[in-house]
């Protein structure tokens, strides 16, 4: 059975100036799960999508059994029986399971939905699947809609199985349900390829691993001849300990009492169920759970961007010694009491920053009400930015530049950045090194560190559990939009957290 | 009353053929601000290829042929507007929003500029299309409401309806229907994004056209007398009401064309405050859009994508 | 897209080029236009293409009268595209400006027919100015309310809004002028005063001081910079505690002035009577000037310039050659197809790759 399915040669794709992949070779065996391995931005969904018919590659052969094939388009792509699942899901939130499932499959005239769904259902039998093919996708669950997509790839009798990160938003269980799924592939023949920088899943589903780093093909290794160790060694080049250093917390007073906030979502799914937490000064706080878990709903319900139905946010003011509950209010009003609350959001060009925008104008956002007239001053925020492009080595032409053009580490300082030159007292951060390359990552780890050094009360939003435990003071998790415990990030341990994150689950059903 | 339902027929498909080209167009992700102009050219392309075959033939026309140039012409003509909004924004990328309105100039001074060249008068051929079946007067009510109509009535009738089959029922619509919600889904399932919004638009605009020739041909008797636009847009508001399904735009339809003939059927009303009541259509399309705007629900909602453009190799 | 058996050709995003290029892109589509044009009428008259160019020369120059009134069709067609110009830039399809134009005329007329004997002309003047900005600021104003709170889609709330203004006017001219003609004698002695003798002359000053002082909002004030980041990114805008609503509102409060400005002085500066013709689709044609110039006022003059030297050239090319008047409509169509299209050469660039090896 061991014969190559797929086979890539020297495949080279830049956009514009950056390199995504430079000469990837790589091959992967019928019945057989293959990993990709790399960090954020070592170019693998870049590699899968040339695959999948999305990208073209600029140089560079493809051979499927054998045979050198060109791939130009997602069509070619499922002529050939290569199926992907995207990260980002690809399906119609109006239309069915079904409905999604025969998308743009050949066939005459009217289509026979009852046949589709009983094949849709001998599928999901045969694999072990469970799913209702009439539900409509925006009535789903994450696990479900991923459900969907596998069906979607098989029900085209997909043979080569791409996978982009397919546990990033399981729980531990619904990603043990789904890899003993992928192994019944395997055992019929399958190729699978996961994209994945988690090693504990590497190791316990794949037969070889292949790794990527910053878009190069660094080598395969069997699983069974390889360990934690030589992996991590191989994705980031040279052997690294999470070395971040970590002050003891001084002075803490509570900066910000939460008080039991619930957040119930427009269809009334309660998004935040009874949080109550307290935020202290001179301390970070990290906030542990699986995305899309309450997460953005607190901060954003603590920025005043997002209406809570009840409980309190009290601030205690350091310098007026009152408390202040923010709930409910504008940001506008959090800052005109004085407030000094700074928030690096999650989604950095669409909310914390205007892409089309200099970093000037990027600066202006926090301070362009200053002064009585009505005429802007760009003199302090052009001033800011400078100071920023050299403290924060900050890699652009220039401060007029549009930020949406800077890199991604870049866009990450320039937000943090302006969010902490307002000498903040209170530092709320999603996800700041989401997507970041390892230097720009310990940037923000410092930066971080110094402003909780500085007494400013760090609320920190992170998905990676090793850095979380080495960089936080106090670890909350956050599990269904329930606080599911919070931990003393010095003595606590990784299962111990993770049990914590898939906690909360079982109360809805 | 009856008059008054059966004129409300005849101008509701005027609305009934440009909203479901529209449905159509706005299916695919595309809204076409144009279809104003798409209306008056398809009427003019319409009439002049009428006055030209009338011309050549002299008193022998067929009634098939003098209708069938009319409608192939017609459809042809809004055929070419749809490519060329497609290729502004489809291959060029342009935004959808000026390049209709730009399509909507262009094409009132096409129509203008042939009508023109034909002069407005269109008597002879409309007879073509306002021939009914002879026997329909005699049915009373019955034959008046729904058998005394020219052939086009019908003809918007069943493109409606087989419109909204090939949405609901059939591979291509639910192909179409998810490159107007998620071109990058349909892409990647394989499903070539350009290509249906190419044939989408100018499919729609070709039905939109016909909407033009109704106007003129049957509603009008064949007389120029006025500009089309004001259909064009009410026709795109009247997609909103619908919510975007064609065998509802058919009801629809009918409301708006009685809406807009209201005030020349109510008496008692002098000449200059009739003027009043021909802002009817436009205020109530204002009130229904503000309440559909009120209560939104997830299955009345516009493609999801509708508006934008689709590039695929975006990052 | 499969062009060639060895070359495949692939569109991809490029950096905006320099501004000469930028410009000399923009400069071969308006020229590449004009010889469409050029050839379209050649082809429907049979003349010799150059006597054609003359004669729009002539159109838009010929004479000193001609003159004066390409720069007054300018003012009137750069103020009202000032007028739309904040709105767009905050993505608010405002296709309303023909409407909002025409009541702020209506206005105007009004004042003048009911007041026009009644007051000095100083106070009248007053009186003039203050109904017409009102009557567009409510046309404008509502939609934007309906647009902040309930998200209505304010493309079709506007053009219909159009329309209701259309049966206003045509309704005031059936009800008060007293012939029953539902035609309005000019009244030019209640008009806006004239400079120098030059009847146009005080047009074209206050658009140009207008234009200078849009320019200064968009970009220098915290109001211009707010439009621009609601424009931008409506979530960003949350994020810094800009009220979305209250800057949705009050832009098109501006908008809708800049709009009454713009029908008082066509029905106060110009005509001195008002049809339903009088904004004569101008408002649809601000919108693409507004747009091609990339929301910038002083680019504006320029394109609202080329936009109506065309149409008072291929107006007199129609009157010289016997041809439909449409024919200036037709010219403007296909200049504004050929700008909007350049815009994919100014962002995109085709990159043509040679396929990896023959297939077979």
């Amino acid at each position: 059975m061991a014969k190559t399915a797929i086979e890539l040669k020297n495949i080279t794709k830049t956009f514009g100036s950056v390199v995504a992949n430079r000469d990837v070779c790589l091959s992967v065996d019928h019945g057989e799960i293959l990993s990709i391995l790399g960090e954020n931005g070592s170019g693998k969904t870049t590699l899968m999508n040339m695959i999948s018919g999305i990208y073209f590659p600029d140089s560079g052969q493809i051979f499927i059994d054998g045979k050198e094939t060109v791939i130009r388009s997602p069509k070619d792509a499922f002529d050939h029986k290569i199926g992907m699942i995207h990260q980002h899901f690809k399906l119609v939130d109006v239309f069915s399971a079904t409905e999604n499932i025969i998308l743009g499959l050949k066939g005459k005239g009217k289509f026979n939905i009852k046949e589709a769904t009983r094949k849709v259902e001998e599928i999901s039998h045969k694999y072990g699947f469970d799913i209702d093919p009439n539900k409509k996708i925006h009535e789903m669950s994450v696990s479900e809609k991923q459900t969907v997509e596998i069906i979607k790839v098989l029900y085209r009798g997909a043979d080569i199985l791409i996978l982009d990160e397919p546990t990033a938003v399981l729980t531990p269980q619904e990603t043990q349900k789904l890899f003993a799924v992928l192994r019944r592939m395997r055992d019929d023949g399958k190729s699978i390829m996961i994209i994945t920088h988690k090693l504990h899943e590497v190791l316990s589903l794949s037969d070889r691993v292949a790794v990527l780093r910053k878009g190069e093909y660094i080598g395969t290794v069997k699983t069974s001849e390889t360990n934690e160790t030589e992996l991590t060694e191989m994705m980031v080049g040279k052997k690294i300990s999470l070395n971040i250093h970590r002050s003891e917390p001084k002075n803490c007073e509570d900066r910000l009492c939460i008080e039991g906030i619930n957040c119930l979502s427009r269809e009334g799914v309660k998004l935040l169920d009874n949080v109550s937490f307290t935020a202290k000064s001179g301390e970070i706080l990290g906030i542990a759970g699986i995305a899309g878990s309450g997460q953005r709903e607190l901060l954003e319900a603590i920025a005043g961007l997002q209406h809570i139905d009840s409980g309190k946010i009290i601030y205690n003011n350091p310098k007026t010694k009152t408390q202040d509950n923010l709930r409910d209010k504008t940001p506008l009003q959090i800052r005109e009491l004085g407030v000094r609350l700074s928030f690096v959001p999650e989604d950095r060009l669409g909310m914390g920053l205007v892409g089309n925008m200099g970093i000037t104008d990027n600066m202006m956002l926090r301070s362009y009400r200053k002064g009585k007239t009505v005429f802007l001053n760009r003199k302090p925020p052009h001033d800011l930015a400078e100071r920023i492009i050299s403290e924060l080595e900050v890699v652009t032409p220039n401060s007029e530049t549009p930020v949406r053009r800077l890199s991604g580490g870049n866009v990450q300082k320039v937000l943090v950045g302006r969010e902490i030159s307002s000498s903040p007292t209170v530092l709320m951060a999603a996800y700041p090194v989401r997507g970041l390359d390892i230097n720009s990552s310990y940037a923000i780890y410092n930066l971080l560190n110094d402003q909780k050094e500085r007494g400013v009360a760090v609320i920190f939003v992170g998905e990676d559990l090793d850095v979380l435990l080495e960089l936080c003071d106090r670890i909350l998790v956050i599990g269904s939009g329930r606080v599911t415990g919070i931990v003393d990030a010095r003595s606590a341990t990784k299962e111990e957290i993770g049990l914590l994150m898939t906690k909360g689950k079982g109360d809805e059903e | 009353m009856i008059s008054f339902l059966v004129s409300a027929i005849r101008l509701g498909m005027v609305f009934l053929f440009g909203s479901t080209g529209e449905i159509i167009t706005e299916k695919s992700g595309h809204l076409n601000l144009g279809t104003p102009g798409v209306m008056c050219v398809g009427a003019s392309c319409g009439c002049f290829a009428e006055y030209l075959y009338l011309k050549q033939v002299g008193p022998y026309a067929s009634p098939f042929l003098a209708i069938l140039v009319a409608i192939v012409a017609t459809f042809i003509g809004g055929f070419l507007m749809g490519l060329l909004f497609s290729f502004l924004t489809v291959t060029l990328r342009a935004n959808q929003n000026v390049t209709g309105l730009a399509l909507t100039t262009l094409g009132i001074g096409i129509s203008d500029f042939m009508i023109a060249k034909t002069g407005t008068s269109f008597g002879r051929a409309s007879k073509y299309f306002t021939a009914s079946l002879p026997f329909a007067e005699d049915l009373g009510w019955f034959g008046k409401l729904f058998l005394s109509h020219g052939i086009l009535i019908y003809l918007a009738i069943a493109i409606a309806l087989i419109s909204s089959f090939i949405l609901s029922k059939t591979r291509i619509g639910l192909n179409l229907r998810s490159v107007g919600e998620n071109p990058a889904t349909a892409d990647a399932a394989g499903i070539n994004v350009s290509l249906y919004r190419y044939l989408a638009t100018c499919i729609g605009c070709g039905i939109s056209g016909l909407g033009g020739l109704t106007f003129i041909m049957d509603y009008l008797n064949g007389n120029w007398e006025y500009c089309i636009d004001a259909f064009g847009w009410l026709s795109i508001a009247l997609v909103i009401f619908t919510v975007w399904k064609p065998n509802l735009a058919i009801l629809g339809s009918i409301v708006f064309g009685a809406l807009y003939i209201a005030s020349s059927y109510i008496t008692g009303v002098s000449f200059a405050n009739k003027e009043l009541f021909k802002m009817l259509p436009y205020v109530v399309t204002i009130i229904v859009l503000i309440i559909t705007s009120m209560r939104n629900k997830k299955e009345n909602q516009p493609p999801a994508h509708l508006g934008l453009s689709y590039f695929r190799e975006e990052r | 897209m499969k062009l060639s058996k060895n070359h495949s050709f692939h569109i991809v995003k490029r950096e905006p080029p320099v501004w000469y290029i930028g410009l000399a892109i923009r400069a071969a589509a308006v020229i590449l236009a004009l010889i469409v044009s050029g050839v379209i009428i050649t082809l429907l008259t049979d003349k010799n293409p150059i006597a054609i160019y003359a004669s729009m020369i002539d159109g838009a120059f010929g004479m000193d009268i001609r003159i004066w009134s390409l720069f007054q069709d300018v003012a009137i067609l750069l103020c009202i595209s000032l007028a739309v110009t904040p709105a767009f830039k905050m993505k608010f399809w405002n296709c309303g400006a023909e409407g909002q134009v025409l009541i702020g005329g209506l206005a105007t007329v009004a004042v003048m027919m009911f007041l026009g004997d009644k007051l000095p002309l100083p106070i009248l003047l007053i009186i003039m100015i203050a109904a017409s900005i009102i009557a567009s600021i409510i046309w404008a104003v509502l939609p934007a309310i309906f647009k902040a709170y309930w998200n209505t889609n304010e493309t079709l709330f506007t053009l219909m809004m159009n329309y209701v203004a259309i049966q206003f006017v045509s309704y005031f001219l059936k009800s008060f002028v007293k012939t029953g003609s539902g035609v309005l004698f000019p009244m030019p002695e209640f008009g806006l005063p004239v400079l120098f003798g030059k009847q146009y002359l005080l047009n074209i000053i206050i658009v140009a001081v207008m234009t200078v002082l849009v320019y200064i909002y968009l970009k220098y004030t915290k109001h211009g910079y707010e439009i621009s980041v609601v424009g931008e990114s409506e979530n960003t805008a949350n994020y810094i505690g800009i009220n979305v609503k209250k800057v949705i509102i009050r832009t098109l409060v501006v908008s809708g002035a800049l709009c009454g400005i713009a029908g008082l002085l066509l029905v106060g500066g110009t005509n001195h009577t008002i049809n339903v013709e009088t904004a004569g689709g101008r408002g649809f044609t601000a919108i693409m000037v507004s747009w091609l110039a990339k929301f910038n006022p002083i680019f504006m003059v320029f394109t609202s310039f080329l936009i109506v030297f065309l149409q008072k050239g291929a107006s007199q090319v129609s009157t010289d050659f016997r041809i439909p008047q449409a024919i200036s409509d037709i010219v403007t169509g296909i200049i504004l197809f050929f700008i909007i299209g350049c815009e994919f050469f100014l962002n995109y660039k085709i990159v043509v790759t040679k396929s990896v090896k023959e297939e077979k």
